[in-house]
């Protein structure tokens, strides 16, 4: 019994910083100046959290099928928000109020075309 | 597990949902609410595998599965649409 009370107080942590991550995120989201930064933060409860969270049920699930399910819902997550977040940055980088000057690297501008 | 576990679970992400509606409500652009959407379903997707954590039942689990393969519908119809207009 002591390896179940030691993986359940280990799925614990997982799931407090998981969440404390979503909530580090949600204030990002509502203090970041610009869409494209508040995309930075969104990311993280998006994959980290949902990982460690993810990481904190199978901890406590503990049985093969269940760990199975888990890893195909990171994998999901891992292969389909990427997807999402790649077209709303281009969709963002089309914005006419974007600040452009603030970016450090620009790499649809000046010689590629940012109508693509 | 601990209740104060949950306690902090429940806190932690109920400011973070409400955080992301006010993003939501307050958002400049669409997209912006497109953001604050996708915030919004990565809490959800966290709280259901929270709460099946902290009463230890797999019941949720196929919800969590069809959320995670779905969930990046909707910001990718947003921004279709959203080009659409803007063209």
């Amino acid at each position: 019994m002591r390896a179940g009370e030691f993986a359940d107080a280990a799925s614990a942590v997982c799931l407090l910083t998981g969440c404390a991550l979503a909530f580090v995120a949600g204030v990002g989201l509502l203090r970041f100046p610009d869409t494209l930064s508040r995309m930075h933060t969104v990311a993280k409860p998006q994959v980290l959290g949902l990982l460690l969270v993810t990481l904190g049920l199978g901890l406590r699930l503990r049985s093969g099928i269940d760990i199975g399910m888990l890893v195909m819902v990171a994998f999901f997550q891992l292969t389909t928000v990427p997807v999402a977040t790649h077209l709303v940055g281009h969709a963002v980088y089309r914005l006419p109020q974007l600040p452009t000057g603030d970016l450090a690297i620009d790499e649809l501008g000046d010689g590629a075309d940012p109508k693509r | 597990m601990n209740p104060l576990v949950g306690g902090a679970v429940i806190v932690l992400l109920g400011a973070a949902a409400v955080l992301a509606l006010i993003r939501l409500v307050r958002g400049p652009s669409t997209l912006d609410r497109a953001v604050a959407v996708d915030m919004l379903l990565a809490v959800v997707l966290a709280a259901v595998a929270a709460e099946a954590t902290l009463n230890r039942h797999t019941t949720t689990v196929p919800v969590l599965l069809a959320l995670a393969l779905v969930g990046f519908l909707g910001s990718v119809s947003i921004v279709r649409f959203s080009a659409r207009e803007g063209d």
